[in-house]
């Protein structure tokens, strides 16, 4: 019945990448039945919860299977007696008649955290004193220590944003989720765009601009090293075609492609790979032809994968090859020179892409300075469109700033930064939550123009003009603002 | 051209932005025949603009130039004609991405003001998305009718002219997303919940005072809205300058000056730092805060219905 009511992807099924909640901390998680998952000092499967819908909450019952949790109790306190201050409140630290054995036993018994926070309830002697406000707060801190109760939610920039600042920030170089949102809005990404993407983030501001491209149009990941890295794109969970035109291209080719001087020649390994190419499109693969490049791009890749499921692949392939020794190495050379080829193919397709310097936007949030990749990858962009330069320092985004104004073809240059605040809204203690982030980065975005460069030198004075103003003019500036 | 979809070159009845510099800017309606006045000088339709790249300079009769920009949704909000007070980019950010919105979401929203909001949602949700927009001020439906039209959007979004708080978003069990930007959000949520998909979605209320957040979370906990979390954001714009500070006179020499922990014989070992102790002066650059900034626009109250 449950499964009936499902709208498409509404329902956790197997094979989903679904990200698990408590109170305020996530965690992506495959969902793969007969699974140990560990989860805030917990642990369970994920089988039971196959079949039901997004967002519906779990118990966690003994033996770690989930139990959807029916509608949510109401305070559990009968007795709505309470103090008024806490003049008469002494803290002995005997205030609480249950030892620790007590509540360990009660725990190994099996009992619902749900009773044994009533327990701690009526064997506090100070409870009835608190003041309603005192009582609450207690309750609450006490469900949330014994109540093992989890939702299991759908992934999305929003969930994985606020995960990944939370769990790991050193991996998206403390971008924090509004700042990304900033990105997204600054670089009027929509459907139908062709983006140039360039992140070192895990692979996170990539998935947020494929979330919000929903498959329409063309990205152009530009990486460093050996290939991009997507391991939280692949936590997403987007449907297959949304990778149809998702190309990556290698940031250590952009000056020759800008040069005129790229070519797949100029490719490693290549001789070889070139009669290959020949050959292959004519049908006539060469079996004994051995190429030796082992891509780097391959592992990076292939992060979706879950470590059970690569443990697996491999235990197979162990199987296989002692099984057919011969024909496994002629298939395996054949593979690689196969997928070889696609890649050439598809670097060849990105590059002509990249050639044709009309893309609709750039994002770029690394951990490289800035400058150099905006100064080069601007040239693919087509004018009146937006860019946008995320760093987790402001520093480097001055120096960025005023080498755009000398180059010129960019306007509405804008430095900025956004402050969050978190609020707690409950009757009569409203206020804004005690902590709050200390920085989640900065942003540089504009729009670009058409270059004109045989005025570039004046753009260049006009810009230093504005750059350095002398005390007077600075005032004056200051009274416009 | 279109709100949606990029295009190369000026066309008859584009709506494009012309930039003058420094945030400086206005819409203009593309129109053969048509001459627009800045303050450079004339720019003629028909020949300055129409069949021109989007992104060009533009000279103007008084020999001045702007450029032309192609528009979007964040240009809009920064040049269109107020009716009410808007939303802006940096709140529209946090509430596109804190709804979800992606292309094929379906929105509902309250009210449609000026449209601020509305054209950033229909960017974002198109083309196979939609969004139902309420406005109990006729006149100001009209006029976002209007709009939307001009922009090549209509097809993405119907204006309907009714008291949300009274009447709903005249559907139900579709949305995937709920905004509300009324007076008396808490008389709508019960109509927001009804608006959106029996398997569940995203609510976002926005107010000004902590009142109307207080009843709005009473009323989302009365209706089962789970997640319930109020926040703010604040933008900080900063003007990179290069500041110059003066050298104080200790009555030191000049040589002595290493002291101080500036080598004047290597300026750039300090980044951008650089010293010119001729002068008596040293210079660097910085992220100047502006002099005023917006300190508070509203809060913004997250839900979600499951």
């Amino acid at each position: 019945a449950m499964e009936a009511a499902c709208g498409p992807g509404a329902c956790i099924r197997e094979g989903d990448c679904a990200v698990l909640k408590r109170d305020d901390v996530f965690k992506a998680v495959p969902v793969l039945r007969r699974r140990k998952i560990i989860f805030e000092k917990q642990w369970f499967y994920l089988d039971n919860a196959i079949g039901h819908i997004y967002g519906t909450t779990f118990e966690v019952t003994s033996g770690g299977s989930l139990q959807p949790k029916q509608g949510v109790e109401e305070a559990t306190t009968e007795t709505k007696e309470a103090g008024t201050d806490n003049r008469n409140i002494v803290d002995d630290g005997k205030s609480q008649k249950l030892t620790h054995d007590d509540i360990k036993a009660l725990k190994d018994k099996g009992i619902k955290g749900q009773e044994i926070v009533q327990q701690l309830i009526e064997n506090s002697t100070t409870f009835r004193d608190k003041t309603e406000f005192a009582q609450d707060k207690y309750i609450k801190k006490k469900k949330k220590k014994y109540e093992a109760v989890i939702t299991i939610v759908k992934p999305s920039t929003r969930i994985l944003s606020t995960m990944y600042y939370a769990r790991e920030p050193g991996k998206i170089n403390h971008l924090r989720y509004d700042t990304l949102a900033q990105m997204l809005t600054l670089g009027n990404i929509h459907a139908g765009n062709k983006m140039i993407v360039m992140e070192t983030c895990a692979g996170l501001v990539l998935g947020a601009v494929m979330e919000r491209m929903g498959g329409y149009g063309t990205i152009i990941q530009m990486y460093p090293g050996g290939g991009p890295v997507r391991a939280a794109t692949s936590c997403f969970g987007f449907p297959k075609h949304f990778f149809d035109n998702l190309h990556e291209f290698p940031l250590s080719k952009v000056e020759s492609l800008l040069s005129g001087t790229f070519s797949t020649e100029a490719f490693p390994s290549e001789p070889e790979q070139n009669t290959l190419v020949e050959e292959e499109s004519n049908g006539l693969s060469d079996e004994k032809q051995v190429t030796e490049e082992e891509p780097t791009t391959e592992a990076s890749m292939e992060v979706s994968q879950t470590e059970e499921q690569e443990t697996m692949d491999i235990n197979t392939e162990d199987v296989e090859f002692k099984e057919n020794k011969e024909k496994d190495i002629k298939e395996n050379v054949r593979e690689k020179q196969r997928k070889q080829w696609e890649r050439r193919k598809k670097l060849i397709e990105t590059a002509a892409l990249l050639r044709e310097r009309n893309s609709d936007g750039l994002i770029v949030a690394s951990k490289f300075h800035p400058t150099p990749l905006l100064l080069s990858l601007l040239e693919f962009v087509a004018p009146s469109r937006p860019f946008v330069v995320y760093c987790q320092y402001k520093e480097p985004l001055l120096e960025c700033y005023t080498r755009l104004r000398e180059r010129g073809g960019v306007v509405n240059l804008k430095l900025s930064e956004t402050w969050l605040r978190n609020y707690q809204v409950l009757p009569d203690r409203s206020h804004p939550k005690l902590t709050m982030s200390g920085g989640g980065g900065y942003l540089l975005s504009g729009i670009t123009v058409v270059l004109d460069k045989g005025k570039s030198d004046s753009s260049h004075s006009e810009a230093l003009k504005m750059e350095e103003p002398s005390s007077k003019r600075c005032k004056v500036q200051d009274l416009h603002c | 051209m279109s709100f949606v979809e990029y295009g190369d070159t000026i066309k008859d009845g584009d709506t494009a932005i012309v930039f003058l510099g420094h945030e400086s800017m206005f819409p203009v309606k593309v129109q053969h025949g048509t001459v627009t006045q800045t303050k450079y000088g004339v720019i003629r339709h028909s020949t300055d603009l129409i069949g021109k790249k989007y992104g060009s300079k533009v000279t103007c009769s008084k020999g001045g130039w702007v450029f032309i920009l192609h528009p979007t949704p964040e240009l809009w909000t920064m040049n269109l004609p107020h009716r009410t007070q808007i939303l802006y980019s940096t709140d529209i950010s946090i509430i596109t991405m804190m709804l979800e919105l992606k292309p094929g979401s379906i929105v509902c929203e309250s009210g449609t003001g000026s449209g601020s909001l509305s054209h950033a949602v229909i960017r974002t949700v198109a083309p196979t998305g939609h969004l139902y927009t309420v406005e109990f001020h006729q006149q100001r439906a009209e006029k976002a009718k209007e709009e939307f039209r001009e922009h090549g959007v209509e097809h993405l979004v119907t204006v309907t002219n009714q008291d949300v708080c009274k009447n709903g978003f005249g559907v139900s069990n579709i949305a995937d997303a709920v905004f509300l930007d009324i007076p008396s959000p808490w008389e709508a949520i019960g109509h927001a919940k009804s608006a959106l998909k029996a398997e569940g979605g995203r609510i976002c209320s926005f107010s000004p005072c902590i009142e109307q957040v207080q009843r709005t979370c009473l009323a989302m906990e009365e209706c089962g809205f789970t997640e319930i979390n109020t926040l703010e954001i604040l933008l900080r714009v900063y003007n990179v300058r290069t500041i110059s500070l003066q050298i104080p006179d200790l009555g030191k020499a000049t040589e002595d000056n290493s002291g101080l922990g500036f080598d004047s014989s290597n300026p750039s070992n300090q980044g951008s730092l650089c010293a010119n102790l001729q002068q008596g002066s040293v210079q660097f650059k910085s992220g100047v805060p502006l002099r005023e900034m917006v300190g508070h626009t509203g809060y913004l109250t997250f839900a979600t219905k499951s």
